[in-house]
């Protein structure tokens, strides 16, 4: 048994960085640390380029593999840069599949799940920040008894359920147990809690009822935060595999996730650059927003909830 | 605050009816099938009492799954945070380069794992992969990666840390800047070495962070899925099956509802485990401040 003792790979290699660096507060002598300067930066330099090429590499192999020909994937060892760049991939692997419905069933079946959420989370949030009442704790309590439950517990009743309802070749699986998100709902009573308390009294004072005062002195307060949500929310039913994986059984209703996953099969496993190039139409929106948004997007996904 | 009679009830109704039938009453009705013996065709459902537990505890194959599942999760943990400390020590330090890491070393956490695991299929092709070939480049030999039962898990435990590593690095950063800076002054008063700070107050103060993704990370690793799926089906031989590819396995591929739902409970245990643990410990931290 030496699973255990398999190298992990390459990405353990900057560990020793830290350390090595404050070392050069001790030094009294200027030229000396002036030269460790020098030297640390250089380090980091080279750390930092280590660092790129274990992440970024694989999306760049994944580039260039789209554009190979097929004997140019075959080639030990392997080549960078394809003598003619093989656009033809992407068409071949755009028509392998009936990939323009895939993608319209990926894009709708996101958009409902987030407006379905954006009805559902909001005044839900809004009720646990603004509102004493009993029974608060047990139905907050329920929130987060939720959160702690992945789809990959829930899926057998799930299914289960709608196929007893006679929906199993609809969209509802896809959509609907989605309807409501426990971390939308945290991510907005956190936001709805920091609104201050002077503004929401003067909206009382004005009589405004407690929708008016939700939607127009609210939501519009939480307004970065609801991107936030909303980018999470559209990534993750994006990216998704294993829900609509279960739940579709015909290529009316699969996604584009399940519909790049099947591209191994039906190109018989060999045709990498094909692979690679239905890969690359799934992952290029989700960069392309990552580059745009990244704040929003490192703050949604690294939400933890601690302070 | 504000009292209301009705207001809050209406508002709340929607999502927390959602919340109940989609992930509530799912996990009670798990453990109830989990008690029947059925083929989900069937109209009958029979009850079994605890027969598919007692026969889950003495199917071999079960307990590979389990073993499997734990051995992968102590690798995604133990290496996932090391990578992700080293990571952050490194990148918590600001500047433009820095900038740039940080968004290289987390763009895969946001990408979906269907195209991470066919990328790295096909990284990790014996033949003709990338990574045999830098092995070979630096005089090493031919790694089996998936093809072999002894290198399999860990080659599977390798794409998630990779996928996850800068999740667990900005989470850490974060952690970090929440320590005071006073507490490093003082100790730099006290002639502390770098090695003895990062022990006695990088450490223990990171440690409510580094235990929240310990948390995390566990729960992640138990309902590993989609690089089975994508990348081995479970094999070879068996060697990288864990447990929600086994309760999709019997559940949609032999049709045992009822023994996949007892699997399916071990999971939800699992989990629990986890979860309780993690607030004995936010309690715990509380109390003691």
């Amino acid at each position: 048994m030496n699973r255990l003792n398999v190298r992990t790979g390459p990405v353990g290699l900057p560990a020793s960085a830290p350390l090595s660096r404050s070392a050069s507060h001790t030094v009294p002598v200027t030229t000396v640390s002036a030269l460790r300067n020098a030297a640390s930066k250089t380090f980091d330099v080279v750390l930092l380029s280590l660092v790129s090429l274990v992440f970024v590499f694989p999306f760049a192999w994944m580039a260039t593999t789209a554009l190979k020909s097929l004997q140019e994937t075959l080639v030990f060892p392997p080549i960078w840069i394809p003598e003619r760049l093989h656009w033809e991939n992407f068409s071949e692997a755009w028509k392998s599949g009936p990939f323009p419905t895939y993608l319209r069933n990926s894009v709708m079946v996101a958009v409902s799940v987030l407006l379905l959420q954006l009805v559902t989370i909001i005044p839900a949030a809004y009720a646990f920040a603004r509102f004493r009442f009993p029974g608060k704790r047990a139905l907050f309590g329920l929130v987060l008894a939720s959160l702690m439950m992945p789809p990959q517990i829930t899926f057998v009743p799930v299914y289960v359920l709608m196929s007893r309802l006679g929906l199993m070749d609809t969209f509802v699986p896809l959509v609907v147990p989605f309807a409501a998100s426990a971390f939308g709902i945290f991510l907005m009573r956190q936001a709805f809690m920091q609104v201050p308390d002077e503004t929401a009294e003067a909206a009382r004072l004005d009589n405004a009822g407690e929708w008016t005062t939700m939607w127009r002195i609210f939501v519009p307060m939480a307004k970065p935060m609801l991107a936030t949500f909303a980018l999470f929310s559209l990534i993750a039913h994006w990216n998704d595999y294993f829900w609509p994986l279960i739940m579709t059984d015909s290529d009316r209703l699969r996604t584009l996730a399940v519909g790049i996953a099947r591209l191994k099969d039906i190109e018989g496993g060999n045709a990498w650059q094909v692979i690679m190039a239905g890969n690359v139409m799934l992952v290029l929106p989700i960069l392309a927003a990552f580059f745009a948004a990244r704040r929003h997007i490192v703050r949604a996904f690294t939400y933890t909830g601690l302070k | 605050m504000v009292r209301a009679r009705l207001a809050p009830y209406v508002m709340i109704a929607p999502a927390v009816t959602m919340l109940g039938v989609f992930t509530v009453y799912p996990a009670v009705d798990l453990i109830r099938l989990s008690l029947t013996s059925w083929n989900m065709i069937d109209p009958v459902k029979t009850f079994v009492g605890f027969e598919h537990y007692l026969s889950l505890a003495a199917d071999p194959d079960f307990r590979r799954v389990l073993v499997n599942t734990f051995l992968y999760t102590g690798l995604c943990v133990t290496a996932g945070l090391t990578v992700g400390l080293a990571l952050a020590l490194w990148l918590n330090r600001g500047g433009a380069l820095r900038g740039f890491a940080q968004a290289a070393v987390f763009s895969p956490h946001i990408v979906s794992l269907v195209s991470v695991s066919l990328l790295w299929l096909w990284m990790m092709d014996p033949q003709f992969g990338l990574l045999n070939a830098l092995l070979v480049s630096l005089g090493l030999g031919r790694f089996p990666w998936l093809t072999h039962p002894d290198t399999a898990l860990a080659s599977l435990a390798l794409v998630q840390v990779w996928k996850n590593a800068g999740y667990n690095a900005l989470v850490l950063i974060a952690g970090l800047q929440n320590i005071p800076k006073e507490l490093h002054e003082a100790a730099e008063l006290d002639r502390a070495s770098p090695w003895h700070k990062f022990v006695g107050v990088t450490l223990p103060l990171l440690s409510p962070t580094a235990f929240f993704l310990l948390v995390v990370n566990s729960i992640d690793s138990f309902k590993v899925f989609d690089t089975i799926a994508v990348m081995t089906q479970g094999g070879p031989v068996n060697a990288t099956n864990m447990l929600v590819y086994y309760v999709y396995e019997n559940a949609f591929e032999y049709f045992k509802i009822g023994y996949a739902s007892a699997a399916g409970v071990v999971l939800l245990v699992l989990v629990f485990v986890m979860t309780f643990l993690y607030f004995g410990f936010i309690s715990k931290k509380i109390h003691y401040r």
